[in-house]
């Protein structure tokens, strides 16, 4: 399904004809700026929090204008002391990772099933869309149990190699190989390029816009993956940032000042990446929600 | 589903490279290449979801537990013990009711985000902003942030309900509460991607369906109930069936918010998973569990295919 004018129809407003100050219209877009303010007011609030002072964070509820007034204290504090800059350094090594191996892997494997009619290509496609359903937190007794056997357990490859794979985004990359006409790989292969040389040079290159949805659709949650890294990983040293946070919650108890900051802090990455990537995240998303069906 | 497999026309370019004896050694390599292209994610695949799927149903018929005592094949043992465990059954039921309270909002309140947001007022990046930017956030960070806002004597939202003369809520720690608080913290945090896809597919409706009904005369509450929900129909379908999904595997807010509690009313059946596994070392049980609600998820998914196609076929 296309989803390019989601990214286009910014602009858009009302439609010719229509009196865009109608009463209807009006009461249309209060509901909705109550409705986006509600959302944003636990942003706010936490904001908020994390430039008070402890004492005043834990003093009272709503209070614009503090006895310690405002100030970066509570980051300042959580940036120096607390483990912060590592776990996001953590994330973003495993999230990397994950996402490079995930699109790799899986565009090879959609090529395959999309342009090679190799031997046991049927059963291993029906098994790879069997999986799909399978949820990977219930395999995660018996994946822990092989990670110590392997002796993974509180490393970087054991945090990423069983979020490195997809089988859903297999099936997305063969179905979007599928519509790229053979005609184009078949100029190049009489020229005398092999496969992987036509699928890097000819196929790759048509394909950007969706392996960019795949690579934002999977760094996404890898980046924010809770129970897996929490499982694996035991060594405060090599948390990921949402499993570190997890640690300073019950570490920091009632610092209500630093717990804000410190999630501010984990939230801001992502957010400012997708301020300044919204379409492309927007479309990348779309497109691979609708594509999982 | 279409399949793209061009035999034909890789024979013919096999032969003239030149390179090969025929269609049989054509078939040949392209069974080579075939596997060299799939064996990266294949070697992964086997290594990380097949083997703890057979191994995970091997554990569920032995005791296997952390010390490794009894660790031999028990046959259905765990099995009926879970079936006779009511904190198994509590878990699945918190689970149900979670699904069921968490999607119905989750479908509708999207849906209406969508079509509020589609009607082209001033300000569409922001309120696309507002109601996406929470999808963004790990569930530590949700957690964090709703922690806060839910405590009792500090929290923003018993904070305003004071300005208005109404008691403090126990949001977390009241039993009847809990699970409520649970949902509404998971609707601001996931509402974000439904809405987007309603919107991407609010958009693909062609505007003359639109002209064509304004002339018949439809107003528009007509046209949204005679056009743009009958449209989305595919999508609605869709995103029930993410959703029950999701809602299905619900872990980590409900974890770091209550723990379950209080007394359990608000244990997922994965957190029951987690903790028979990794707090109670019971590996053997935990898998049985796995594999009964696996179960669950397989009826769930074959239920909704079937609905979906008869939907579509009719």
């Amino acid at each position: 399904m296309s989803t390019y004018s989601l990214a286009r129809g910014i602009k858009q407003t009302h439609k010719p004809g229509e009196n865009p100050w109608s009463v209807s219209r009006m009461v249309a877009l209060l509901i909705l700026a109550f409705l986006a303010a509600t959302w944003l007011v636990p942003f706010g609030w936490a904001v908020l929090t994390s430039l008070k002072s402890e004492a005043d964070a834990g003093a009272s509820t709503i209070d614009l204008s503090p006895p310690d007034g405002f100030s970066f204290e509570a980051y300042r504090k959580v940036l120096t002391a607390g483990d912060i800059p590592a776990w996001a350094w953590n994330s973003l090594i495993t999230s990397v990772a994950i996402t490079f191996i995930t699109v790799a892997t899986s565009a090879l494997a959609g090529y395959a099933f999309s342009r090679l009619d190799f031997r046991g290509r049927r059963w291993l496609y029906a098994a790879i869309i069997a999986a799909i359903i399978i949820p990977p937190q219930l395999l995660i007794v018996p994946l822990f149990r092989q990670m110590l056997a392997f002796d993974l357990v509180d490393t970087y490859w054991g945090i990423i190699l069983p979020q490195a794979f997809a089988p859903a985004m297999v099936l997305i990359l063969k179905r979007f190989f599928d519509q790229i006409p053979v005609e184009l790989e078949d100029a190049a292969r009489v020229d005398g390029a092999n496969r992987l040389r036509v699928f890097w040079s000819v196929v790759l290159p048509l394909s950007r816009p969706i392996l960019a949805a795949v690579a934002i659709f999977v760094f996404i949650g890898a980046w924010n993956n809770f129970l897996w890294p929490f499982i694996v990983t035991t060594d405060a040293d090599l948390m990921t940032l949402p499993v570190g946070l997890q640690t300073v919650k019950s570490a920091y108890g009632l610092q209500y000042a630093q717990n804000m900051a410190s999630a501010i802090l984990a939230a801001l990455p992502l957010v400012v990446v997708f301020l300044f990537f919204q379409r492309q995240i927007i479309k990348g998303i779309a497109t691979t929600g609708f594509g999982g069906q | 589903m279409s399949t793209a497999i061009d035999t034909p026309t890789d024979v013919a370019v096999e032969v003239a490279q030149g390179n090969g004896s025929g269609a049989a050694r054509a078939k040949r390599d392209q069974t080579l290449t075939g596997w060299a292209f799939a064996a990266p994610f294949t070697v992964l695949f086997v290594l990380f979801l097949v083997v703890p799927a057979i191994y995970g149903l091997y554990l569920s018929f032995t005791g296997e537990t952390l010390t490794g005592a009894n660790s031999g094949l028990i046959g259905f043992a765990n099995y009926t013990e879970a079936l006779q465990d009511p904190d198994m059954w509590r878990s699945l039921g918190n689970t149900l009711w979670f699904t069921l309270l968490s999607t119905i909002p989750l479908v509708l309140l999207s849906l209406a985000f969508a079509l509020l947001v589609n009607l082209g007022l001033p300000g569409r990046w922001l309120w696309r902003l507002s109601f996406f930017m929470p999808y963004l956030l790990a569930s530590t960070v949700v957690v964090l942030f709703w922690a806060w806002m839910y405590n009792p004597k500090l929290g923003l939202i018993n904070g305003v309900l004071a300005e208005f003369g109404i008691a403090p809520v126990a949001w977390l720690q009241d039993p009847n509460v809990a699970m409520i608080s649970v949902v509404l913290t998971t609707l601001w945090w996931t509402i974000g991607f439904n809405f987007l896809l309603y919107l991407a597919a609010l958009q693909n409706i062609p505007e003359q369906q639109f002209e064509a009904a304004a002339i018949d005369g439809a107003g528009k509450w007509r046209q949204l109930f005679s056009i743009v929900i009958p449209q989305l129909a595919p999508t609605t379908a869709l995103i029930v069936t993410l959703q029950i999904l999701a809602s299905l595997k619900v872990f980590d807010q409900i974890y770091m918010l209550t723990n379950g509690g209080p007394a359990g009313s608000t244990r997922s059946i994965v957190q029951y998973i987690y903790e028979s596994g990794f707090t109670g070392y019971r590996f053997g049980y935990s898998s049985a569990i796995s594999y009964l609600f696996f179960a669950i998820i397989v009826l769930v998914s074959i239920a909704q295919y079937k609905l979906i196609n008869r939907r579509s076929a009719s």
